[in-house]
């Protein structure tokens, strides 16, 4: 019984880092004032290319970093379109993720049908094949690299000075123009760390998860971590909460499925994660001190009057 | 003789070809026959459009020069789809293949405006004069691995990762069930839903689920390899699905079912051939050699290997059919009398579960 529960336990642990990973990078931008609605694309290119290059050359700290890279240069085809040409976001965040997806299955065509081994443990078998301890060693290091991500971020966000500064562009980016910082500047380095961090999200899949390449492999998650960064008002902690409160009620469904426990359709338990989102969307928004939590400028092009 | 191509390239492809016969100048009886396929996913995909493809190629290879074969891929469900049939048909083939279910409706209109080119449709249910419908027994390739699940699990009890209870899936989770209790009368299938084709993340999460809840060995209905990788992992057992996906878990790959569309493929392009082509309805199985299993597990002890083999022997011959009574529902009532046997409308519908499936 209790090996069932730390199995279920890793089991959560693995479905909620990527949400974690890929939530982070786009709250980061948010803050900054721009709303990225690429990440399952950018996710996309990453899975592809951290598979490809770990394929092709066997190491997958080669694979991560080109994987990271990638979703970057993904990301900055975003930054160009709606910093510097002033798109509109929204439409400009969609088109990154038709765009990801198409790519990233015409990249994959040759890799379908490989496999590479499982970016895994890192611990010694000792800690990590542990039937306990492996609930704190046995995981992929993306798993503490999330954790990490999550300290780092709310600690650059609230402590630090270009954290402020950050913060000061989303809120009020005529302002902090005024004052001499370049909110461009600001921003195209918040889209950047999201594409980082989507990249990294999409290696979780294509290289923990089920290492292989197929088209689509991230099925529509991009989007639950959208969901993920409204639900936690914008605050690195609550999304640590919220990514695994949403991994949780993912695996349950299963679990519950295949203990036999026939309690509610299992439609119904495969829509939860989206039915809670929506619920958590209508009461942060009926609560008018939380909702000012979104950032003030999100989403609005911005046009210094040079 | 291929022509490959996309939804884009088939415009400029038609072009040259209604120039070709001027260059050619070929005598009119020796004018191949055109044949046409359309796929719903790439030729590459390992699974299903794959063993379309190789079918294809089958009777590529058995015809020479009497056929001239086209297919075009990706195609999505829906309007598209029936832009790129009408196109196949303008374009002067004769004969055309739809490979897939949502390709109904549109192949069902095109067929309508051009009656003297023959249409079959894959997996469908409405026919027409020029429209023939042709689908495998599934079911049949389950029972096999319902026999070798019950040899090699240790704790009597299957995961079985389906997508959603239409009866093709239904009476694969039950032909799977059967099987297995014939060699093990307390043998459990755990069935877990996860509502879609294609979520590898999920499906391998729902796989360590059923191993959590006690499961050794995999079976499913969902098209990708995540849930043998998690096998793999784990060091016990799973199927493939639609073809021989060993290279993605090498050990835990017990077999797949597979399809050999070509036996098919020839049998009704020789008809067009001799112009004995009628508008049929064709449930293949075993027997007629459109389902085959792909290589055994080399680890699978002979005797499990003979079991299998036996199951399979049994529906060819007919002695042992997959649905042969008696057969008890999940609620102890009996619904095959010993002796009877489940008619194919019944296995077309059904909405029950045999006794040990857990869904």
């Amino acid at each position: 019984m209790e090996a069932m529960w730390i199995s279920v336990a890793m089991t959560v642990i693995a479905a909620s880092t990527p949400l974690l990973l890929a939530a982070l990078g786009e709250l980061v931008v948010e803050k900054s004032g721009v709303l990225n609605l690429g990440v399952e694309g950018m996710m996309l290119i990453g899975a592809v290319t951290g598979f490809a290059v770990t394929s092709a050359t066997g190491a997958p700290l080669l694979g991560i970093v080109a994987a990271m890279l990638a979703a970057v240069a993904g990301s900055m085809i975003f930054g160009f379109l709606t910093l510097t040409l002033a798109s509109n976001q929204v439409a400009t965040g969609l088109a990154l993720t038709i765009f990801g997806v198409g790519i990233s299955s015409m990249i994959g065509e040759g890799f379908v049908g490989q496999t590479i081994p499982v970016f895994g443990p890192v611990f010694p078998e000792r800690l990590a094949g542990d039937p306990v301890l492996r609930l704190v060693f046995g995981h992929s290091p993306l798993v503490y690299v999330s954790l990490v991500m999550t300290a780092l971020v709310a600690w650059f966000l609230t402590r630090s000075r270009p954290g402020l500064v950050l913060r000061a562009v989303g809120e009020n980016d005529a302002s902090a123009h005024s004052i001499g910082y370049s909110v461009l500047g600001v921003r195209y380095a918040a889209v950047a760390f999201g594409g980082a961090m989507a990249g990294l999200a999409g290696c979780f899949y294509s290289m923990v998860q089920t290492p292989m390449w197929a088209d689509e492999l991230t099925a529509g998650r991009g989007w639950i971590a959208l969901a993920l960064v409204v639900f936690s008002a914008w605050r690195p902690w609550r999304l640590l909460l919220g990514a695994y409160l949403f991994g949780a009620v993912m695996t349950f469904e299963l679990q519950a499925k295949a203990a036999g426990i026939n309690l509610v359709a299992p439609e119904f338990l495969a829509a939860l994660p989206y039915l809670a989102t929506i619920l958590v969307l209508a009461i942060i928004s009926s609560r008018r001190s939380v909702g000012a939590a979104a950032p003030a400028c999100l989403g609005r092009p911005f046009k210094p009057a040079t | 003789m291929t022509n490959l191509l996309t939804r884009r390239s088939l415009l400029r492809t038609g072009a040259a070809a209604a120039t070709l016969p001027l260059v050619a100048g070929r005598a009119f009886a020796q004018e191949p026959l055109r044949v046409a396929f359309v796929y719903v996913g790439p030729v590459g995909d390992f699974g299903y459009t794959y063993a379309h493809d190789q079918g294809r190629q089958e009777a590529e290879a058995h015809f020479g020069d009497k056929i001239k074969t086209t297919y075009v891929e990706n195609v999505a469900e829906g309007p598209d789809s029936e832009r790129v049939i009408r196109n196949l048909a303008e374009d002067g083939n004769q004969l055309i293949f739809t490979c897939s279910f949502g390709f109904m409706n549109p192949t069902i209109k095109v067929a309508k405006r051009f009656p003297d080119v023959k249409f079959e449709h894959c997996s469908g249910y409405q026919r027409a004069e020029n429209v023939a419908t042709y689908n495998a027994r599934f079911y049949e390739g389950r029972a096999v691995c319902g026999t070798l699940a019950a040899k090699m699990s240790k704790s009597g009890i299957a995961g079985y990762i389906a997508s959603f209870p239409i009866p093709e899936v239904v009476s694969g989770i039950n032909g799977f069930t059967l099987a297995a209790r014939r060699v093990n009368p307390d043998f459990q299938t755990k069935v877990v839903w996860v509502s879609s084709w294609y979520d590898p993340a999920k499906e391998a999460d729902a796989a360590k689920a059923l191993f959590d809840q006690g499961a050794d060995v995999i079976a499913q209905h969902t098209d990708s390899p995540a849930a043998l990788q998690a096998a793999e992992q784990r060091a016990l057992w799973a199927f493939g699905q639609a073809w021989d996906m060993s290279s993605f878990a090498p050990k835990a790959h017990l077999t797949a079912i597979q399809n050999d569309w070509g036996v098919y493929y020839i049998q009704r392009i020789q008809a067009m051939l001799e112009g004995k082509w009628e508008s049929t309805d064709s449930w293949w199985g075993f027997k007629e050699g459109v389902l085959k299993m792909s290589p055994f597990n080399p680890a699978i002890p002979a005797e499990a290997v003979e079991a299998a083999k036996a199951t399979e022997a049994g529906i060819v011959d007919g002695s042992a059919p997959v649905f042969a009574g008696p057969i008890v529902n999940q609620a102890g009532e009996e619904k095959v009398a010993a002796g009877a046997v489940l008619d194919d409308g019944a296995i077309l519908s059904m909405d029950w579960y045999v006794a040990g499936v857990q869904s």
